[in-house]
């Protein structure tokens, strides 16, 4: 038997144009005069083009000094906000106020096109031209509908040439660093993995679990997620950990679930514990500071009645819809 | 003992973000300690982190969406975005924030996540609408009344954010959970998953609203 030929469109052509994006920026910020992180937005922004771009050609520990140069930049507040010359508030009262709810349309056609391109994937002769990466055909729809949605945005408002890239850059730089972070934490729990980390939890986990007791594995499963994202303030830093200790080994290969719904629930039973602590500082400590409320855990106890329920909730979700 | 060491890496995770450091070099510190723990050398574990994230480099797809939603908010998105929220009219503070639960779940899950949020829209619009509403109902407002109904309102805004992001395929969780189970072999589509968050979503919106028609007859009691 032969080997299937490879997908016509790969990862790598994904990489390149992402890439190609964060290239742009770190480009702008070289030029970018006004800013005093420039410099580090620069070259942050400019390893991680190098990353996406050349990844797959740099040996792994070329990769792994491009990753602790974006962790020292980052780490060492070497990165931050920009000031690219954008709209004022008036400005944008007035054009919304002009242009009224049409100003969500070229949004919404990004959702709109990858709705019509799975649709049409799995259910027309589209799905069979072996065109995309297989399970990652999402990833080019979305693709398409950010150029289409940029291509009706250009013609219909007619903005300077460079203006997506440097809204895109101003946007990037606001959340900084945080973009990054997902990535980072999913290459941390394949590490801990690697050095033995989950097979420990694993172990400690089965010790105390009685065999054969779907529920029992559900609920700490559950309670992983939720406890450790209540330490750590992040649900995604959770997740690796406790698919590797308990969600692959135990839930999906002993008792046969399904990995989608474990996978998706389970990350949301850890959002229950991001609602219960206040070291989710950009949800429970940002609105307290804005709103000037006396209390620092005002918004963790006005959630905490919503989260209990909702952790019961999404235990009772994956118990009953993941093993059918 | 010695078994257990790479667990060090761990507690220095768990340790450091409860101390606050930064999350970047918290989570590097920790993989790099369990590596070494575990028996690797330093060269070692620093090719096996990089490995890691290139294999993972599609989690930064999510923010090719940025350069759309920055040139809409060049004309006016957020501008837009708090014109239809303020448009909610004579309504209690709980059915005012049931509508406005409503909108960032839906919002968020086709990806306008950014449309909304403290900053943009509990704060300058949504606290303020609330406080009014709540004092239709119950007459003034003592500070600890004013302060519940504004934490109420920062509630609606995370409840409805996180229970409904997830619906949307493009977004960071739903890439993570997507890559942490491909590197142990099993493969799903970011569709798949979101699919999955539906469920949890209208129980959330179920949930809240359920806690704040409370909210509003709690308010109406004191009144009397």
């Amino acid at each position: 038997m032969t080997p299937p030929p490879p997908a016509l469109l790969t990862l790598e052509h994904l990489y390149w144009v992402v890439g190609a994006m964060f290239a742009a920026f770190s480009l702008l910020s070289l030029f970018d005069r006004t800013s005093k992180k420039a410099l580090g937005n620069a070259a942050f922004w400019g390893l991680m083009a190098a990353s996406l771009i050349g990844g797959s050609c740099f040996s792994n520990f070329a990769n792994g000094l491009i990753v602790l140069g974006l962790v020292g930049l980052a780490g060492f507040g070497f990165t931050g906000r920009s000031q690219p010359k954008t709209t004022s508030e008036v400005e944008r009262k007035a054009f919304a106020d002009l242009r009224g709810n049409w100003l969500f349309m070229p949004a919404l056609l990004i959702p709109l096109v990858v709705l019509i391109g799975t649709l049409a994937f799995h259910f027309t002769a589209f799905g069979e031209q072996n065109l995309f990466a297989p399970r990652r055909e999402t990833y080019f729809f979305l693709l398409a509908g950010v150029v289409v949605a940029l291509v009706v945005a250009q013609l219909w408002l007619k903005p300077p040439v460079t203006a997506p890239l440097q809204e895109g850059r101003r946007l990037i730089d606001a959340i900084g660093w945080a973009a990054v972070l997902p990535q980072l934490l999913v290459a941390m729990g394949v590490v801990f993995d690697k050095a033995g980390v989950s097979g420990l939890i694993r172990e400690g986990t089965l010790a105390m679990l009685p065999p054969g007791n779907l529920f029992l594995a559900v609920l700490v499963f559950g309670l992983g997620m939720a406890m450790f994202t209540i330490i750590t303030g992040n649900a995604f830093a959770a997740f690796p950990v406790m698919a590797s200790a308990i969600a692959v080994p135990l839930l999906i290969d002993t008792y046969g679930g399904n990995p989608a719904a474990i996978g998706a629930i389970g990350m949301l039973a850890g959002f229950c514990g991001t609602l219960m602590t206040p070291l989710a500082a950009n949800f429970n400590i940002v609105p307290v500071r804005l709103l000037e409320l006396s209390d620092p855990n005002a918004v963790v106890k006005a959630q905490f009645a919503t989260a209990v329920p909702m952790f019961a909730v999404n235990i009772a979700l994956i118990y009953f819809l993941a093993f059918r | 003992m010695s078994h257990y060491l790479p667990l060090v890496g761990v507690i220095l995770l768990i340790l450091g973000f409860a101390l606050k450091l930064n999350p970047m070099l918290v989570a590097t510190v920790a993989a790099l300690t369990s590596g070494l723990l575990g028996g690797m050398d330093l060269k070692q574990v620093i090719s096996e982190f990089g490995k890691a994230f290139t294999d993972n480099r599609i989690i930064a797809i999510v923010w090719i969406i940025l350069p759309v939603i920055g040139l809409l908010e060049r004309y006016g998105l957020q501008a837009r975005a708090r014109g239809l929220i303020a448009g909610i009219r004579n309504a209690t503070v709980g059915k005012l924030l049931i509508l406005y639960l409503l909108y960032r779940q839906l919002t968020a899950a086709i990806g306008l996540h950014n449309t909304a949020g403290h900053a943009q829209t509990v704060n300058p619009i949504v606290a303020p609408m609330a406080l009014v509403a709540a004092e239709k109902e119950h007459g003034a407002l003592d500070d600890h009344t004013a302060q519940r109904v504004k934490a109420m309102t920062a509630a609606t805004d995370n409840v409805g954010l996180f229970f409904g992001e997830d619906i949307f395929f493009a977004i960071g969780s739903i890439v993570v959970i997507q890559q942490a189970l491909a590197a142990r072999n099993i493969e799903l589509s970011p569709v798949e998953l979101s699919l999955w968050a539906i469920p949890t979503a209208a129980a959330a919106f179920l949930i809240h609203s359920t806690r704040l028609i409370l909210f509003d007859r709690k308010l109406r009691r004191a009144a009397k």
